[in-house]
């Protein structure tokens, strides 16, 4: 290229280069979501794209604490996450999510007071989030396993089942997997205890060692995701778990016919009850977007379509005519009233109370 | 003046990405827990001038240092890594001595083909290549599989999810850090040296301890520092090979930070270790240094 060449083609190409970049600019719309794996029906993904011309960046996690220190870091650069309920509460309070504006969210009439109420204990007036799904830790057992070891009358449907010794000691030639989550695990052994398992006190906490010690050594391992493959497979025959984890575990065994049946108990002592709830952070990019996101999510047919895949419940009364009858119609996903009644929730522990749940885990779960 | 800048690029390479980073998080060790958005006070805060920067001073203190004192599984966490790193260096050593040597006296042919064999795996992903190790050591994986079929074992070893599994995860990741460095110092070795010892009466065994163990030492203590840095505060191995009962420091960190939101904690512990890596290295060097200057 000659010298005049270039000297006449560069104001040009700068021209053209501007202009392009504010038209790129007007019409890169994007989202970007921020959401647990294996946790939705990837075509509605390609559906929101279709329908509203927003670019959707989908990104996921897998576990509150690697979400909550990006939010607390801040500059995450999401516009949609979704933290479970206790760890939403704490982040509102640190400043991290921006109110909802509710006037651009009309789907909301489809949500379900039943849960609303619920969730509005961790995000009063349900100001900052909408909820996605919800469900309930309980245990997942391989029965005709669990049956030939511990005899016909084994208590599957009770914590005895994990927290008694004895069955444990047997139940270890199977294999049992634990949730590596304490903020779960240690209020189900408040809770079998007749404790309040919402306890922030920490001599009160302190008596959950005395739950898990004797069973730990016959715990083979503490995690948060393994467990789903694990019992598919034959692995363990015992995990306490995720609700939809575990009916997720059953349908993959049933689909490979290995003999391994899986089946899902909230323990008639009671269960957990917790909330994945979709918020939006204060410093979003396109905090817009991120408002006809979360309406999209609360059309009726779309959160149907999400449940019916990944075997959650969600907190979308309108959503109900559409779920698939082994969903709406099974207990272990949409507990009966009754049921529901037999859960309990949890709030989030301060700093301090923290450190001692923390530090009691590792201890349970190390020795030391 | 090239000179000058000569001597100045390492030291500012050395500012920018060793002491910024540090003093940050020496300051955020300092510093106290809050819920907020970072979740430590005090915040630097220029805007008020010599007030804010003064207000901002007086609130450090060592606070989380004296508490590392308090409970015992920090001092344990730091032990067990160091041991586990200890030991993971010398296994490397042992595994790593042999083919370095075997590439170094392989006709000169073969040689290129032979780095590239050590260099290869770093082709695929860490992580992915940790994860084939769960595959190969689990209850029904690979070994076990192989082990019982031969009739060697009747129930499956176990082995994954113990501290051997880690061994052999660090062991695996950080052996070409261990092969290069003695590879590159057994290449340079004139090998007339040896044949000079064999003449003056050494044996082969004499001549290697004698000749050739000396000259790749500098190979052996830059590959030990390679794997023995990077083990000691490794997370991932231990996290997806370890089982609950293996304690390492780089886990507690995780803990720290992730569960229990708290940063000046985390740094705390961040500036232990660093303290521990980098005090026996300068002694080592200074040591190193009296010794050449002793030589010449």
């Amino acid at each position: 290229m000659t010298n005049r060449e270039h000297m006449m083609k560069t104001p040009f190409l700068t021209l053209t280069a501007t202009l392009a970049l504010t038209a790129g600019l007007a019409q890169a719309e994007e989202v970007r979501v921020y959401n647990w794996s294996d946790y939705i029906d990837e075509s509605l993904l390609a559906k929101f794209e279709e329908e509203t011309g927003i670019d959707l960046i989908y990104d996921v996690f897998d576990s509150n604490e690697v979400l909550e220190t990006k939010m607390l870091a801040g500059g995450s650069g999401y516009d949609v996450v979704v933290p479970t309920g206790t760890f939403l509460q704490r982040q509102i309070m640190a400043g991290a999510f921006q109110p909802l504006d509710k006037s651009k969210l009309p789907n909301l009439e489809n949500m379900w007071d039943v849960i609303s109420d619920r969730t509005s204990k961790y995000d009063p007036g349900n100001e900052y989030a909408i909820n996605y799904m919800w469900g309930t830790t309980g245990i997942g057992v391989n029965e005709p396993k669990v049956r030939e070891i511990l005899g016909e009358d084994a208590p599957v449907t009770s914590w005895d089942l994990v927290f008694d010794p004895a069955n444990m000691e047997k139940l270890a030639e199977c294999g049992v997997m634990f949730l590596d989550a304490p903020a779960e695990m240690i209020p189900a052994a408040l809770n079998y205890i007749g404790e309040d398992p919402d306890s922030h006190d920490p001599d009160v906490i302190a008596k959950a060692e005395e739950v898990f010690m004797p069973v730990r050594p016959y715990i083979q391992k503490f995690h948060s995701s393994e467990y789903i493959n694990a019992l598919a497979n034959g692995d363990v025959c015992v995990a306490v778990g995720w609700s939809g984890d575990i009916l997720q575990a059953r349908d993959r065994a049933a689909e490979a016919d290995n003999g391994v049946e899986v089946s899902y108990y909230a323990p008639d002592e009671g269960a957990q009850m917790w909330f994945d709830q979709m918020a939006i952070p204060v410093d979003a990019p396109n905090p817009e977007a991120a408002h006809t996101f979360l309406n999209f999510i609360m059309d009726a047919e779309n959160m149907a379509a999400a449940s019916n895949y990944v075997y959650y419940a969600n907190g979308n009364e309108a959503s109900q005519q559409y779920l698939a009858e082994d969903v709406i119609g099974d207990p272990a996903i949409y507990p009966t009233p009754e049921a529901m009644e037999n859960t309990y929730t949890t709030t989030p522990y301060e700093p301090k109370v923290q450190r001692t749940v923390t530090r009691l885990w590792t201890k349970i779960k190390s020795g030391t | 003046m090239r000179r000058a800048a000569l001597i100045l690029i390492p030291y500012l390479w050395l500012l920018v990405f060793f002491l910024v980073p540090f003093v940050i998080v020496l300051k955020i060790s300092l510093s106290d827990v809050a819920l907020a958005r970072p979740p430590y006070t005090p915040q630097f805060d220029l805007s008020l001038g010599w007030e804010g920067i003064r207000s901002f001073f007086s609130e450090l203190d060592f606070e989380n240092f004296v508490f590392l004192t308090t409970d015992d599984l920090y001092w344990k966490a730091y032990v067990s890594s160091l041991k586990i790193a200890l030991v993971s260096t010398l296994l490397t050593l042992l595994a790593g001595y042999p083919i370095a040597y075997g590439m170094a006296r392989a006709p000169n042919e073969w040689r290129p083909t032979l780095l590239m064999l050590v260099i290869l795996p770093f082709w695929t992903s860490f992580l992915i290549r940790v994860y084939s190790w769960m595959g190969i050591l689990s209850n029904e994986g690979t070994l076990n599989t192989v082990l019982l079929w031969l009739g060697v074992i009747d129930t499956p070893l176990q082995i994954m999810n113990t501290n051997s599994a880690v061994y052999i995860g660090i062991v695996y990741t950080y052996l070409p850090f261990m092969v290069l460095p003695i590879y590159s110092a057994l290449e340079k070795m004139d090998e007339s040296l040896i044949e000079a010892a064999e003449d003056l009466g050494c044996s082969k065994l004499a001549a290697f301890w004698l000749v050739t163990w000396p000259l790749s030492r500098n190979g052996i203590i830059a590959g030990c520092f390679l794997v023995f840095i990077p083990a000691i505060g490794e997370f991932v191995i231990p996290s997806l090979l370890g089982g609950s009962g293996t304690l390492m420091i780089g886990k507690v960190l995780f803990e720290e930070f992730f569960s229990n939101r708290d940063w000046p904690v985390a740094s705390a512990v961040a500036v232990i270790l660093l303290l521990i890596l980098i005090i026996p290295i300068i002694l080592f060097q200074r040591n190193e240094q009296k010794a050449r200057e002793a030589e010449g």
